[in-house]
């Protein structure tokens, strides 16, 4: 079963950085843009399982901090030259609210 | 909106490259169409030798198939030549008559090889070596004929020779001046040179003036060939012209037969190439009422004197010079996509090049001005048994030209001290001896690339071998140490192993590698340089992020995880306390204040001033282990007590709990002061070292700095505490303190240089600050100060910290940065900043 799950506020997610949620589906890391788009990526770097959540956000992508890949945020999948992927997951803001789908 | 038209007329190296530039930064500008004369797509033109000599196949040398111009829709006309441009419509004209217009246009004509005029150079088997069809009458020829002679002794009449000779044929180089590639090599190596290619067979006929090429077989005498000349004889012309009276009635071949020389001796030749040089081939601009000087004239932007057309590559003339080699050429696309992006920044302002010949066991590489002159000083070293011949060429203490022969292995850091105009004052004495620690770690100390095994590993982070590097360099034709990054990840890691990649990429590459410009920009997010960044961000008093990245055109919304911790650091150590500190901008460990570690824990070092601590602080350190089941406990190499495999939720807790200063192990900042016990306890000590080191510690901590900063303080030479690997180290003697620096125990173990001997603790203090402040300043960021150092030059850094203005100056900056500074863990432990940096949140 998966339901829409109200986590926080979005301004307790900073700009170009990231939270982490601990869940039942284990750690996700949440990130916001510049633009306040947000997303939701399993914690871990398809590499070496790096935390995503502790790197640095630009664009729309965010850059691993144990090995520097890249793993664009709408996909989850790894910047060439890597190639991997991590679990994405649904989210969405309402009223300022931040709901992922878990 | 509707887009602009881009038309290119020529489809080689240079136009090809620059719309691969083009499409990366403003991929949506331009309809773009390509006219090509040749009937293929873009290939590597520098690889016909290995082509010619049978190493490589066309295949391998396709740098850009048919596919590659479709899938960037780009629409490509082969086997077309422009014949007209109707400057007034703005439309071009082909030789079949196809008509475009365009907005913007680009010459990448490139260039003819100049044929000598002698008579019967029209003969069939004289041919250039410029193009792949050259190339195929070559290889024909090489199969049904056998006598070849090469005019021209330079680099590409030296490859096209060596070629035909592998290809079995009997090979003469033919060559006006005295000795081979005078316009690359002084006669010293060009002796040499030409010892080894006539061991190889090759014959040559030197200070020697073609006359003519005939299609009558030689008579006898020099250089007839023993078996006669077995051609055809078919389809009779006219007879020759200067066909002298006792050859009336010879027999004439269809081809061409001998060449003879102005001393009247002659020689057999059933295929001639003529290797004399090239010409800017400005032709249709010319016709076009474009300004030319044997090449188009460019300004350093590319642009022609037509602002709508712009020309790059072999075809243009840049301040009076035309390139041929292709590192030039790439520079000019980067500049010339920015401006046809109407980014409008980056400056083409021209390059020295390098040349090395690319002939299978035959190492040759020149740079700059090796021929000497007045104000000139030569370092050589000769061994003609051995086949080896270094000769640097100095001006005023810096590299102004080298060859080699022989071993070449150097050539690529000559090739950079020379471009860098670098001074030579603390490498002098072993600059014949080549670069020492091209990285000492993780690759069994090789520093030769060319003798390294094919599956032996060169990069020890990412695991990839000299023949992955090879093979990627050759098949996706990559020319630059940041395409071989991209692309293989070698050297993207710790860095160490760049040297030898770079040497690899050399070798594989000969004359045409591109050396990283001595001006690279910081990343690929902008044209700019470390130092044009520093400097806009001091003049033009910028204080954010996105300030910065506005005010200099940052080509990314948010930089990257490359620049952004680079313009972090650059704003605030140029505005302490003004500008703001971004903790987005900053790598994790620097953001959290403590080191992360590969199952995602963290790793705590709290300070012990001058390494000295209490059994207050060893028991408080004790309690947090236990409170918080810290699983490990090591001492660290400088001197500290780290705690191993902490929660990131609970640092806070532990900096409060353990109510020690940060130690900053985290950050690129001041790490440790490593001090030996010294004067107080030690028989042999001269100075308090410990006190010493305290006293360091204590005032200089708390600061950021380009990248990691570490101390040692030693009472006496015997230097325990190993200042000599530091980024200062200051050893005790009886009559006061000596001060060391840019030494590194790292990647690239480098000794400390001396830079001066003081008497007391104050002087110790204001000479390490001062030179801090300066590496604070000027570094760029994530260099250490041993390859700062290494690149501004040990004088340099004397000249500012020796002066008493200078070093005061410096000293009251740093004091001011200094100022006020919180500890970040206290901040953090009592005063809750950056929470939510150390909470998860929960479902």
């Amino acid at each position: 079963m998966t339901d829409w799950t109200k986590i926080c506020a979005l301004e307790e997610i900073p700009r170009l950085g990231s939270r982490v949620l601990e869940s039942a589906k284990g750690r996700i890391a949440l990130f916001r843009t510049e633009t306040d788009e947000l997303f939701a990526l399993q914690d871990r770097c398809p590499h070496k399982g790096g935390h995503l959540s502790q790197g640095i956000v630009c664009g729309s992508h965010v850059t691993c901090p144990m090995h520097g890949w890249n793993i664009a945020l709408q996909e989850g999948r790894a910047l060439a030259p890597d190639v991997g992927e991590t679990a994405i997951y649904q989210v969405r803001v309402e009223n300022g609210a931040v709901f992922v789908l878990i | 909106m509707q887009k602009m038209k881009l038309v290119m007329v020529g489809n080689g190296m240079a136009g090809v490259r620059t719309i691969e530039e083009l499409l990366k930064i403003a991929p949506d500008l331009y309809d773009i169409t390509v006219f090509g004369a040749e009937p293929h797509a873009n290939y590597n033109r520098i690889m016909l030798s290995p082509v010619l000599a049978g190493e490589q196949t066309l295949k391998d040398i396709m740098l850009n198939d048919v596919d590659w111009y479709e899938r960037n829709g780009i629409t490509l006309h082969l086997n077309r030549k422009i014949v007209k441009i109707d400057r007034t419509h703005r439309t071009i004209e082909a030789e079949d008559g196809t008509v475009e217009s365009y907005d913007r246009l680009l010459l990448a004509t490139g260039s003819n090889p100049v044929m000598l005029p002698v008579p019967g150079r029209e003969l069939p088997g004289v041919v250039s070596f410029r193009d792949i069809r050259d190339v195929d009458a070559m290889l024909a020829a090489s199969s049904s004929y056998r006598h070849a002679v090469v005019i021209g002794g330079g680099l590409l009449g030296l490859e096209a020779a060596n070629g035909l000779m592998q290809r079995g044929m009997d090979v003469t180089v033919v060559h006006l001046a005295p000795w081979l590639m005078e316009r690359q090599l002084d006669e010293t190596a060009a002796r040499m040179l030409q010892r080894s290619l006539e061991a190889k067979g090759l014959k040559f006929k030197l200070s020697t003036q073609t006359s003519e090429i005939s299609n009558l077989p030689p008579l006898q005498g020099e250089g007839r060939g023993g078996d006669g000349v077995d051609t055809e004889v078919k389809g009779l012309t006219h007879p020759h012209p200067s066909l002298p009276p006792e050859r009336e009635g010879a027999k004439q071949c269809g081809r061409v037969a001998a060449v003879r020389f102005k001393d009247g001796s002659e020689i057999p030749a059933d295929l001639v190439v003529m290797a004399v040089g090239i010409r800017p081939n400005s032709a249709l601009a010319e016709s076009a009422g474009i300004h030319c000087e044997r090449g188009i004239v460019v300004n350093d932007t590319m642009q022609t004197y037509d602002p709508r057309i712009y020309a790059i590559g072999e075809c243009v003339a840049h301040r009076g010079v035309s390139y041929g080699l292709v590192a030039p050429l790439f520079e000019m696309s980067k500049v010339c996509a920015n401006h046809l992006a109407l980014m409008g920044i980056g400056r083409y302002t021209g390059s020295t090049v390098s040349t090395k010949l690319k002939v299978t066991g035959i190492d040759l590489f020149s740079a700059g001005n090796f021929s000497g002159g007045e104000g000139t000083e030569e370092i050589v070293m000769s061994d003609a048994a051995g086949g080896v011949y270094k000769k640097l060429v100095l001006r005023d203490n810096k590299l102004e030209g080298a060859v080699l022969y022989g071993n070449t292995t150097d050539g690529a850091w000559y090739f950079q001290l020379l471009r860098e105009k670098r001074c030579l004052g603390d490498i002098r004495q072993h600059l014949l001896t080549g670069q020492p620690n091209l990285g000492t770690g993780g690759h069994q100390g090789q520093t030769h690339a060319a003798a390294m095994p094919e599956d032996m590993e060169v990069c020890g982070c990412n695991g990839i071998t000299k023949g992955m590097i090879v093979t990627a360099i050759k098949a996706k034709g990559l020319f630059t140490i940041e395409d071989v990054r991209k692309h293989t990840k070698a050297s993207g890691s710790c860095g160490s192993c760049t040297g030898l990649v770079e040497q690899i990429l050399a070798s594989t590459l000969g004359g045409d590698y591109s050396a990283t410009p001595a001006a690279k920009p910081m990343c690929g997010c902008t044209e700019h340089t470390h130092e044009e960044v520093r400097a806009a961000i001091r003049e033009h008093k910028l204080l954010t992020i996105p300030d910065a990245m506005k005010f200099m055109d940052w080509r990314t919304p948010n930089g990257c995880a490359g620049c952004r911790p680079a313009l972090n650091y650059y704003l605030i150590s140029t505005w302490p306390h003004e500008a703001q500190d971004d903790p987005q901008s900053r790598l994790i460990n620097e953001r959290a204040h403590a080191n992360i570690q590969k199952d995602g824990t963290f790793s705590v070092v709290p300070r012990m001033w001058g390494g000295v601590t209490n059994p207050a602080e060893l028991r408080r350190i004790a309690d947090v282990a236990d409170k918080y089941a810290v699983p490990m406990i090591r001492v660290t190499g400088g001197q500290r007590i780290d705690l191993f495999g902490v929660k990131k939720e609970d640092l806070p807790s532990i900096w409060a709990d353990l109510d020690m200063p940060s130690g900053h192990a985290y950050g690129k900042a001041l790490r440790t002061v490593k001090t030996c016990v010294g004067s107080e306890f030690c028989r042999f000590g001269t100075q308090d070292s410990t006190g010493m080191g305290i006293a360091l510690e204590k005032a200089f901590w708390n600061v950021w700095t380009p990248h990691k900063f570490k101390l040692a303080v030693s009472g006496c030479p015997r230097n325990c505490a190993e200042a000599a690997i530091k980024d200062v180290g200051v050893i005790g003697v009886d009559s006061g303190w000596e001060i060391h620096v840019a030494g590194n125990g790292g990647i690239k173990t480098e000794v400390a240089q001396f830079l001066v001997k003081v008497k007391t603790a104050e002087e110790v203090l204001e000479y390490t600050g001062a030179f801090l402040q300066l590496y604070r300043e000027e570094a760029r960021y994530l260099d250490r100060t041993v390859h700062w150092v290494q690149r501004v030059g040990l004088e340099y850094v004397k000249s500012k910290v020796l002066d008493e203005g200078c070093r005061k100056a410096l000293y009251r900056r740093l004091l001011f940065a200094l100022q006020g500074n919180k500890d970040p863990w206290a901040a953090r432990a009592v005063e809750g900043v950056e929470k939510h940096e150390f909470e998860a949140l929960t479902v």
